[in-house]
């Protein structure tokens, strides 16, 4: 199946996206716990600079959250990239979303494959649908990881935008463990990398050449973001990903690779346009990391892996 | 045509900030018409948080820093506290967006002897460099202060009768805001924070706050448990609400938020209280319980701490580190139409 390119006009895209409505409306009747405003946990800062809420496991009710979100009948779809090797972890992915990922709502999983007959079988609860899309298998793995801005930004333009309200890019090679859900719904959302949420600014891995567009000075940034989740409502990750698509070709055209691919652009972009909610490093750890004092829970990690046996170029 | 002749006359009666009134409120039907095409007729408004290049500032952490006080709601609205936010890069993110801040005021009877001092201090310390619309509700026009107002910035005046009950006057603000946002405030402003004139401010009360709908904690209730909140308990009001549900007591004296999600707010809070006049019951504290009901059931998207609306008559506490708006010290048997 061949991905058809038809870029949205400006007009068009804001009469074609789904109306939604954005109260956060609390059934009466339910019963929850009172929040406090002196209590809570000390050890974690639970907001942004520029008040964006940072997600922890005790910073928020599940049950509250669910009763506030369960009535929208929202639709999330979530993109996951399945290519050469990598088709191995599909099922673990899949199974484990079952179980954790967005449980009771309606889930789409776009799986994007240059093997559609090796996509798993998977029991999927009520109202959540598979969509396989077939790419090519380019040869570099950087590449491959590249062109998923573009392919997001195609499957928004052509399904999407028509199907989902919220969006969640993710990597395919992991498994979910716990709770990952509603509290993760917002405009713009990004992840906090396990491995830097606690280094200084000046030790992210960011693109440091003036040359590229996804060049960050020393001396700037807030977080490092993971290029392996990144989310938020349809619109808002459209617009993410289109101009992360444009400035890699910018850099491509200008012979550059920026350091991590996808993620420098990504920081870059959301170093500009601040993300509304932040996710600790609970929704997306590594596995290779030992669990830190901060960590109460991991709900989704990168699971241990070969790279040297998985990836196209090593 | 029509609306170009309107700016203009607007322009020549404010220009100056002379005190002046323009018609008196009338609750009108044109609401509907504004709303049923709200998408064409509301401003326009980017909800990018867009952040400019080269602006230096401390790095913020996830881990390191965290405090003695709750950031959050469990439905991970912000709750606003000193050192939560870092000033310049808020006011980075939203001076760009060239909006325009309602606020509203109602200084009715012995009242108007706050406004002064409210606009005074509002001049130095609220949305400082953001342009602001004062909207004075007064049944005695000719007592508002001439106060010298920063560019940008203006006042309206509005006539309103002056009712026999204090109670009265406070439960028609939820009429009037929205007969005031039907009337003008939906073409002018993207924000409008409803206030209480009795106050002044003491320190930054800015673009922190905004958000689509704001509540605000009450300074005495922000460290009780909700059973002891003055809800409206009894169940034949609209504002009821039973014992073991609530987040937080809301004070009536501050609201806010977009344009059109206040309007929602006063529009329903208008129509629960005529509700309850029908059938003969003015809730426990008026406006304010019909507020508690409606925050409770459609959560505000922001919540500012205690420091945006404290009281002259408690002392200041642990947990506050700053004090930004706060009631004055008053006799209340001597300024309220009744006791």
């Amino acid at each position: 199946m061949i991905i058809q390119y038809t870029p949205l006009s400006f007009r068009q895209r804001k009469v074609l996206f789904r109306d939604r409505n954005c109260d956060l409306d609390s059934p009466k009747g339910l019963l929850y716990k009172q929040p406090g405003i002196t209590l809570g946990r000390c050890d974690v800062v639970a907001v942004t600079p520029w008040s964006a809420p940072i997600v922890w496991e005790e910073t928020f009710d599940p049950v509250l959250v669910d009763a506030i979100y369960k009535p929208k009948n929202l639709t999330i779809a979530t993109t996951v990239f399945a290519i050469g090797k990598y088709i191995r972890f599909l099922r673990d992915f899949l199974e484990t979303a079952e179980k954790h990922f967005m449980v009771d709502f309606k889930v789409h999983y776009h799986i994007f494959t240059d093997q559609p007959q090796e996509v798993p079988s998977v029991n999927l609860a009520a109202g959540r649908k598979i969509f396989v899309h077939q790419v090519p298998k380019l040869n570099r793995w950087q590449d491959i990881s590249a062109s998923r801005m573009q392919m997001i930004q195609t499957i928004i333009e052509e399904q999407l935008h028509r199907e989902a309200d919220y969006i969640y890019c993710q990597d395919v090679d992991a498994k979910f463990h716990f709770r990952w859900g509603a509290e993760t719904l917002d405009r713009l959302v990004g992840q906090i990398h396990p491995w830097f949420y606690d280094l200084s600014r000046d030790q992210f891995t960011y693109e440091r050449r003036p040359e590229s567009t996804a060049y960050i000075p020393p001396g700037e940034g807030d977080f490092y973001y993971i290029g392996a989740m990144f989310g938020g409502r349809v619109e808002e990750v459209y617009k993410l990903v289109k101009r992360c698509h444009e400035n890699l070709e910018a850099d491509k055209a200008n012979g550059i690779e920026a350091a991590w691919q996808e993620e420098s652009h990504l920081n870059w972009y959301l170093l500009y346009n601040k993300p509304s909610k932040i996710l600790s490093p609970e929704y997306l750890w590594d596995d290779k990391r030992d669990k830190t004092n901060v960590m109460k829970v991991v709900r989704l990690s990168h699971i241990l892996k070969n790279y040297a046996e998985v990836r196209e170029n090593a | 045509m029509v609306r170009k002749i309107r700016i203009i006359l607007a322009f020549g009666l404010y220009a100056t900030n002379l005190r002046c009134s323009i018609s008196n409120i009338q609750p009108t039907s044109h609401g509907k018409t504004w709303w049923t095409q709200r998408e064409d007729l509301s401003r326009k408004r980017s909800w990018n948080v867009e952040s400019p290049e080269r602006l230096l500032y401390k790095q913020p952490s996830a881990t390191r820093g965290g405090s003695d006080v709750m950031a959050v709601t469990p439905w991970l609205a912000p709750i606003i506290w000193e050192e939560t936010f870092n000033p310049e890069l808020v006011d980075a993110i939203y001076k760009p967006m060239n909006l325009t801040i309602a606020t509203t005021v109602f200084a009715v009877g012995k009242y108007i002897r706050f406004l002064g001092e409210f606009l005074e201090t509002a001049e130095k310390h609220f949305m400082v460099d953001f342009k602001v619309h004062y909207h004075i509700f007064t049944d005695q026009p000719q007592e508002v202060p001439a106060v010298n107002l920063a560019a940008g910035r203006k006042i309206f005046v509005h006539q309103v009768p002056k009712l026999d009950r204090w109670q009265d006057i406070s439960a028609s603000r939820m009429q009037m805001i929205q007969t005031i946002i039907e009337e003008q405030v939906h073409r002018e402003a993207d924000y409008i924070y409803c206030q209480d004139v009795d106050a002044k401010f003491h320190f930054r009360w800015g673009a922190e706050t905004l958000d689509r709908l704001v509540g605000q904690i009450h300074p005495w209730y922000y460290d009780l448990s909700r059973d002891q909140f003055t809800y409206e308990r009894r169940p034949e009001s609209t504002a009821y609400i039973p014992s073991g549900v609530g987040d937080f007591y809301y004070i009536g004296a501050m609201f806010g938020g977009t344009v059109e999600d206040v309007y929602r707010l006063v529009k329903k809070c208008h129509e629960n209280i005529e509700a309850d006049k029908a059938k003969g019951i003015e809730a426990a504290w008026q406006e304010e319980s019909h507020l508690n009901w409606y925050l409770l059931h459609n959560k505000p998207s922001k919540v500012l701490s205690p420091e945006y609306m404290w009281d002259d008559q408690r002392g200041k506490t642990e947990v506050m580190r700053v004090i930004r708006l706060s009631q004055i010290l008053k006799n209340y048997g001597e300024v309220r139409e009744n006791v």
